[in-house]
């Protein structure tokens, strides 16, 4: 794609063997080869990730809603939190760019400072169940056997409960009707919940991965060579099992986004005066039709998020397939 | 030159086949290798020929120690593999490499090829120093033939051939005393299969390698091997030096197997038998009694059934076969070239 | 046995009323694949043709070009990626790439016929061997379930499966290799094509298999006077087998000729080349000359001769002019620019 002389019609297998560069052996080398440095996967992804505009496009993104996340202040000096009744539902304008809502607080300011709880809230459950649900999931299909039906039957178990059932039983139980209106304590609690609920997916992406690269040729070849357990599966097993968990792990970003701000709703998960996306959605859905704005703009900065994160996985997971560069 | 390196002595290896889900049943044993005993000499080549389920690719996982035996023993330089561990084991491993068959699938995808070259030294650190690592690797890539310059390729760019001369290097790299080749050239194209070939050959030449060849090409294994041995359901029915399998067989099913191989040339097509054998072959779970070729033998008798015939040499014949009835019989008429 | 040949033979359809001249002709056929990477030029003029009750064996390696000729023959190339940029493929004269799908899809199992490498996935796995080779009695030719069941029974019968009756309800799975070749066979000769296409058919069994394999096919094909293209890469099977053989590489026919003359005296460098890279068993003592370096990218494919690169015989000119296929003799070509030196050589 990148790399003309590299080139090979391998991604069309019905050309029988196709027949590749070999032949004039330093033609068209590319610079790099030449230089003879030996690079790795990682260095190999990095590279090509550079020349992507994709990524640096999802990346400057995801960077800015973390800027926004950590430092609201540099965005906007409104106040999130207080508002005037008199300006409720007041269209946008100039002195207020993204309007006002039912309560006459500046929209603007609460989409800068919602950015916190949504994308905290997201970005460490999807690493929570990502590392959980990866871990079990190698685990139970690199050791099979009893470890297996055991992690399964447990995963069984968490995967029978349904979501918001169980995220009730939780946030009520460790959060009893609301005693604690501590923002760190709600956000962690409904990261809890998330990843309770949500590692058997991962874990079962990973363990039918690595079921069927387990048996892999060059698994058995390093296993000849001496290669012990942790080297088996850090060095070749991730690798090749990682592709569709970072796909999936994109794609949870917004849905969790989504779960928290139903949660919200729900009036189990985040509350005032914090604020989060979801919380803004789920105020604004009775005033759609009359105030739309109310609804448009916390759920664009919803979308670009989710698209950023989508893109960058995307990009990565391109990236550290070597027959796609 | 006719110290023993590897000696396997009844080695059997049965898998368990189950039923059932949680509570797993043994409903009966895949005999793969059912009594199988032999030797490789330093520096020679042992030829493994049979048809696909005879046992011969696990008899390979057996040589290289990725599955333990389930009876019998595998002895390198006298010690049993499977009993060793730790610092022992590794040494082992050192000793005995393995080339795959398939060069699409045997190499990890995700790994350029200075690092799959290189992964044994990082498995065995004391063999090369850190620092010396890279050269040794463009050594290796130089010796089997492909551009030093490459290191930092993967895989899917390079051909089938070209694969397979990676995994030739990965092989080499620690300079081992053994490599074991399960089909290393059967899934290449005629004009590379005779380049790796030679190369193999070439190798063995310079570093005194001992090959167990396993293969279902006759011709192939006749070109490569000082010894073949022929293998049928789990069992080896004939053992002997090139000349004596492929010009003296003496076993039934080592004739039927000779002449059913097309030799390339034409002119040979109308004065050629090739012995029909009828049916399939039994499944290695419930083989037959006795002789456990007796169900397509043309030769087969009562005694077939009851007694199992030993591996041993027979009258009128210069070299072990399993055969109540062994019988020279020309198959292929050879020439010198 | 004989007896049902003989109804099989004398079935309404293809089998009468052959008009006079070529079964099979593919004239100066081009094929490319457009994909991602570049266009790859996988066919590049190939011309052969087969008649009746002859067996052309189609030789090359991996990426020769063999397969797709043979898909494009049949109709079941993949577009895209491929692409057919010119030439002709001709049953009984007409021209096959001109036709409607209606027409060709009749042309598909009663003209022609294909087998292929691997019998586990050419054959459906979840219903019997038997429905699917009586599927083409009742779909083709519209027969009742249990005269198709008949009609399938023989088949199965007439390809050696033992107990035909008995396995015609098994399915793909409990079949072992060699008898998912005959099953695969069956299936394809059911409505007794006139040209048979065999793509790599032994290539997966096993050599006492392939055998058994080798001669059923070569019987049927004397008892039906059909024509056969067999596309493989082994040169045993083809010094068995084959009346005629075309060599291809690169997407090209580099030799084309009388078996015997073909190995007698090759009349090509690449034959020769690939002729003395065989191991054979018959031969004690033999040094295997490899042919150096890999063939061509597809899409780079050297000026002149595709073999240049690779020729021990290569001069200049190999490099500018692409030699055509030319007749040397009364039953051979080849597309060498020193093929007269070649044969003439001792």
């Amino acid at each position: 794609m990148s790399d003309p002389s590299t080139a090979s019609i391998v991604s069309t297998p019905r050309i029988e063997e196709p027949a590749q560069t070999g032949a004039p052996a330093n033609a068209g080398l590319p610079e790099s080869d030449r230089r003879n440095k030996p690079r790795g996967l990682l260095g190999d992804a990095w590279r090509d990730l550079r020349r992507k505009p994709l990524f640096w496009i999802s990346a400057t993104f995801i960077l800015i809603f973390l800027v926004m996340a950590a430092f609201p202040q540099l965005f906007t000096s409104g106040d999130a939190v207080n508002g005037a009744l008199s300006r409720s539902r007041v269209e946008p304008s100039a002195d207020a760019w993204f309007g006002y809502d039912v309560q006459g607080r500046d929209v603007y300011a609460r989409v800068i400072y919602g950015a916190r709880a949504s994308i905290v809230v997201a970005v460490i459950s999807v690493i929570g169940t990502l590392l959980i649900g990866g871990t079990m999931g190698i685990i139970a299909g690199y050791r099979g056997g009893w470890v297996d039906a055991l992690l399964s039957r447990i995963a069984d178990v968490f995967f029978g409960l349904p979501f918001v059932l169980g995220a009730i039983v939780i946030l009520t139980t460790f959060n009893g009707s609301g005693t604690s209106n501590s923002e760190w304590k709600i956000m962690g609690l409904v990261i809890m919940s998330l990843v309770v609920l949500s590692w058997p997916v991962v874990m079962r992406l990973m363990r039918s991965s690595v079921l069927a690269t387990k048996e892999a040729d060059y698994i058995v070849a390093a296993r000849a060579l001496g290669a012990g357990t942790g080297r088996i599966v850090l060095k070749h097993l991730l690798p090749n099992c990682l592709a569709p968990l970072l796909v999936y792990g994109t794609i949870m970003v917004g849905s969790f986004i989504g779960a928290e701000a139903t949660l919200s709703f729900l009036g189990v998960g985040l509350k005032s005066p914090v604020v989060s996306w979801g919380i803004m959605i789920s105020e604004a859905q009775n005033y759609i039709r009359v105030s739309p704005f109310l609804l448009f703009f916390p759920a664009l900065f919803l979308v670009v998020a989710v698209l950023s994160f989508v893109m960058l996985g995307e990009a990565v997971r391109e990236a550290l397939d070597p027959k796609l560069r | 030159m006719t110290e023993n390196i590897i000696e396997v002595r009844d080695l059997v290896k049965h898998y368990p086949v189950t039923r059932g889900v949680v509570f797993k049943k043994t409903v009966g044993h895949v005999k793969a290798v059912d009594g199988v005993s032999f030797e490789l000499k330093a520096g020679e080549t042992l030829g493994v020929v049979g048809e696909s389920g005879c046992g011969k690719s696990t008899l390979a996982r057996v040589l290289m120690n990725l599955e333990a035996p389930t009876a019998g023993q595998v002895l390198y330089k006298g010690q049993d593999i499977s009993k060793l561990r730790g610092g022992a084991l590794r040494r082992l491993r050192r000793q005995i490499q393995l080339v795959m068959q398939d060069p699409y699938t045997s190499l990890n995808p995700r790994m350029t090829v200075g690092d799959l070259i290189g992964e044994p030294f990082e498995i065995h650190p004391d063999v090369a120093p850190r620092g010396s690592r890279r050269a040794k690797v463009q050594e290796l890539l130089d010796l089997v033939g492909l551009n030093p310059e490459h290191i930092n390729r993967y895989p899917h760019q390079f051909s089938g051939g070209q694969r397979q001369r990676i995994g030739i290097a990965r092989a080499l790299a620690l300079r081992p005393e053994v490599i074991v080749c399960d089909e290393p050239v059967s899934a290449l194209d005629v004009s590379i299969q005779a380049q790796v070939m030679n190369l193999l050959e070439k190798l063995q030449a310079e570093f005194g390698l001992s090959y167990v060849f396993i293969a279902h090409d006759l011709s192939v294994v006749r070109h490569l091997s000082d010894r073949v041995a022929v293998m049928y359901l789990g069992k080896m029915v004939e053992i002997g030096t090139e000349d004596e399998i492929y010009e003296r067989p003496t076993h039934p099913y080592t004739q039927a197997l000779l002449s059913a191989v097309p030799v390339p040339d034409p002119t040979l097509r109308d004065n050629k038998a090739i012995i029909r054998l009828t049916g399939d072959v039994p499944s290695p779970i419930s083989p037959p009694s006795g002789c456990r070729f007796r169900t397509r033998c043309w030769k087969a008798q009562d005694v077939c059934a009851q007694e199992v015939p030993l591996l041993e040499i027979r009258r009128g014949s210069d070299h072990p076969s399993a055969c109540h009835f062994a019988e020279q019989r020309e198959i292929v008429p050879t020439h010198e070239v | 046995m004989s007896d049902i040949l003989v109804s099989e033979q004398s079935a309404p359809g293809a089998g009468s009323g052959r008009p006079a001249g070529r079964l099979l002709e593919v004239e100066d056929l081009r094929v490319e694949f457009r994909t991602r990477d570049g266009v790859a030029k996988v066919i590049n003029g190939v011309t052969y043709h087969v008649d009746a009750g002859e067996t052309l064996a189609v030789l090359g390696e991996s990426g020769s070009g063999k397969s797709v000729t043979a898909q494009t023959i049949m109709g079941i190339l993949d577009t895209p990626p491929g692409f057919v940029t010119g030439g002709q493929v001709r049953f009984h004269g007409k021209d096959m790439l001109k036709m409607s799908g209606e027409e060709r899809r009749r042309i598909r199992g009663e003209g022609i016929a294909m087998i292929f490498q691997d019998s586990l996935s050419a054959l459906n796995p979840v219903f019997t061997v038997g429905f699917q080779v009586a599927e083409q009695f009742r779909i083709r030719r519209g027969l009742s379930r249990s005269d198709a069941k008949k009609r399938a029974i023989e088949m199965l019968d007439q390809v050696k499966i033992p107990n035909a009756k008995g396995r015609y309800s098994n399915y793909p799975h409990q079949f072992s290799g060699g008898m998912r070749q005959r099953a695969m066979i069956a299936m394809s000769l059911a409505l007794d094509p006139e040209v048979l296409i065999a793509d790599e058919p032994t290539t997966a069994l096993d050599v006492t298999v392939q055998a058994q394999i080798m001669d059923l096919l070569g019987e049927l094909q004397r008892e039906r006077q059909m024509g056969m293209i067999l596309i493989t890469h082994d040169l045993g099977v083809v010094a068995d087998v084959a009346d005629r053989i075309a060599v291809m590489y690169a997407g090209r026919i580099v030799e084309e000729a009388d078996v015997y003359e073909l190995y007698g005296k090759p009349g090509h460098p690449y034959t020769l080349g690939l002729l003395n890279s065989i191991p054979r068993m018959d031969e004690k003592g033999q040094e295997l000359r490899t042919i150096k370096g890999l063939p061509p990218n597809l899409m780079n494919i050297p000026p002149g001769c595709p073999f240049n690169p690779r020729c021990p015989m290569a001069q200049p000119v190999c490099r500018e002019k692409v030699p055509p296929l030319l007749q040397i003799g009364a039953s051979r070509a080849s597309a060498c620019h020193f093929a007269e030196e070649l044969v003439s050589r001792d």
